[in-house]
């Protein structure tokens, strides 16, 4: 089959995977998977499969990447050698390291890391599955993990991708609509102050898409917003009851 | 490296004296084994594995390739663990340290040797084209105890692995139609025959019949019996098997002993800096052979077998 032959759009407006143009994947989240970390998440998006850890905030080193004033922020999005068709080979490359850098940055700006001089707070994201999406979901991860961690934080962070395909925006696009697509544009946002913390966009759209695109990712993110704060109490919230019970 | 405060060493082996260990198992007791199948849809064979809290999943990935030059009828095999930051506060990210490389070697040592993946059986042509295996350890969560972690991981991967031949069939991928044939040939196995002598074949590769796909039954990896790896570890002449990662920080010595249904040995490893006994060393032999029984009952039953 050639690729130019698949409709993105059917004639009823509807996509590949059944959704119409405003309607994200199917998400869970779950806050505090891992016993080693100090926070965990685990995240499905669609066919994405996450784990996101943190540790911290704990020494820097080597010392001369401290800074004297506050802490440093240090993600690391790293994929696992079987989570696409053909394998990966293990370690960072190039997309690995420059995704990890845009979450680093996106993070650091709603973590207080004035409070933590000398000190690191490390966010390990790792994708077991992909399938589309990856940073955004691998950065609202890191937001419920960050929680889950306790680190004081202005806000948890949200992301969320719009795109076009077929001359159409629409919301949260699957791997087909990724690969055949016109334009991607990643979003991640401070949901409360609606902060733009990572946003970049690859394709050709109009400025009036984009204006069109650009909301909405935001209303996206503010749907996958309400899903990790419901991850979050969920976890919370079932350790005080067993509390009350004993 | 983990610092487990005197005091913590202190309380281990007091308790050890009583016979006891800190989570109230016995000696030769495991810790719960759970073990899922199948949960990375984009990997060929993929199984998570948690052992108490230790957490870990492998993935198998297969593609196409030329063999290596001195064995030039046999299939390629590979092995590779990550130890990421994920998984522990001592773990850094960077190439793989010491300690992953003996995980992934010890692994490996246990599928290849004991022959449980038959690789004389991944040949299409040879000296040309053979099945290559990539079998990828990714630690989740560690709390000791990698090493039987990672091999009951392999094997419920490998065990549930599909050949990918569709994916592999058609522009780019590298098989062809007469490389099934070649294989067949080499190897009767009845599943590839039944899959290239299907009505409609020829269509699919065309591309002109993508319905066939899932009507035809996957190629499962030629695998022979598993032998299943138990590891023991020895701290002040008290030998207890799985140990959990606070014991295994103050471990004196460790001893991976693999055995297989027959109750024959198949692969061992001794690894730290202390010694053992011949007597300890038919301790721990014993021990894996009865906990192997257990594992592998476990395995079979999650794997429908």
């Amino acid at each position: 089959m050639m690729k130019s032959d698949i409709k993105l759009i059917n004639s009823e407006g509807k996509r590949l995977d059944g959704r119409g143009p405003e309607d994200l994947r199917k998400i869970k989240i779950e806050s505090g998977v891992l016993h080693r970390a100090d926070g965990s998440c685990y995240l499905e998006w669609g066919g994405n499969k996450i784990y996101a850890a943190v540790y911290g905030p704990r020494e820097a080193v080597p010392r001369h990447c401290q800074n004297p004033l506050r802490a440093i922020v240090q993600a690391r999005y790293n994929m696992a050698a079987f989570s696409v068709e053909d394998r990966k080979r293990p370690g960072p490359d190039r997309r690995s390291v420059e995704i990890s850098k845009v979450i680093s940055e996106a993070l650091e700006r709603v973590i207080l890391t004035e409070q933590f001089p000398r000190a690191t707070v490390d966010v390990n994201i790792e994708v077991l599955a992909a399938e589309a999406g990856t940073r955004c979901a691998g950065l609202t991860a890191a937001g419920v993990a960050l929680v889950d961690a306790g680190i004081p934080m202005r806000d948890i962070p949200v992301a969320c991708a719009a795109g076009k395909i077929e001359d159409q925006i629409v919301l949260d696009l699957g791997k087909l609509e990724d690969n055949l697509g016109q334009a991607d544009l990643p979003v991640a946002i401070s949901p409360r102050t609606g902060e733009v913390l990572l946003l970049q966009m690859d394709g050709h759209l109009t400025h009036d898409e984009f204006d069109k695109a650009f909301d909405l990712a935001v209303k996206g993110c503010r749907f996958v917003s309400d899903i990790q704060k419901q991850a979050i109490m969920h976890k919370y919230q079932s350790v005080v009851a067993t509390e009350v019970q004993e | 490296m983990t610092i487990t405060p005197a005091i913590k060493k202190d309380y281990i082996t007091k308790l050890a004296e009583q016979g006891k260990r800190v989570d109230g198992r016995s000696f030769d007791q495991y810790r719960p084994i759970e073990i899922e199948t199948g949960i990375v849809k984009q990997a060929e064979g993929s199984a998570r594995v948690k052992i108490g809290n230790t957490q870990l999943i492998v993935g198998i990935k297969m593609g196409v390739g030329e063999p290596f030059p001195d064995t030039p009828d046999c299939g390629v095999l590979s092995t590779a663990a990550e130890f990421v930051p994920l998984a522990s506060p001592d773990f850094e990210s960077g190439p793989p340290r010491e300690d992953a490389i003996e995980l992934a070697r010890v692994v490996d040592r246990g599928v290849r040797e004991s022959e449980v993946v038959d690789i004389k059986k991944l040949v299409m042509t040879p000296g040309e084209k053979v099945w290559l295996v990539f079998i990828d350890i990714h630690i989740l969560d560690y709390d000791g105890n990698l090493f039987d972690a990672a091999s009951l991981g392999a094997l419920a991967a490998l065990m549930t692995t599909k050949i990918p031949i569709f994916r592999l069939l058609g522009p780019g991928g590298g098989l062809e139609k007469s490389d099934l044939e070649a294989w067949y040939n080499t190897t009767k196995i009845q599943d590839i025959y039944d899959l290239y002598s299907t009505p409609g074949f020829e269509e699919f590769i065309a591309g002109n019949n993508p319905e066939m796909a899932k009507n035809v039954k996957p190629v499962a990896l030629p695998m022979t019996e598993p032998p299943i790896s138990c590891t023991a570890i020895k701290i002040n002449d008290y030998v207890r098997f799985d140990p959990s990662l606070d014991e295994e920080t103050i471990a004196d010595v460790r001893l991976t002993v693999a055995t297989d249904h027959k109750g024959d040995l198949r692969a061992m490893q001794k690894g730290l800096s202390g010694s053992f006994s011949r007597e300890e060393i038919q301790k721990v032999i014993n021990g894996a052979l009865v906990n192997g029984q257990e594992i592998r009952k476990q395995l079979y039953a999650k794997i429908g077998k």
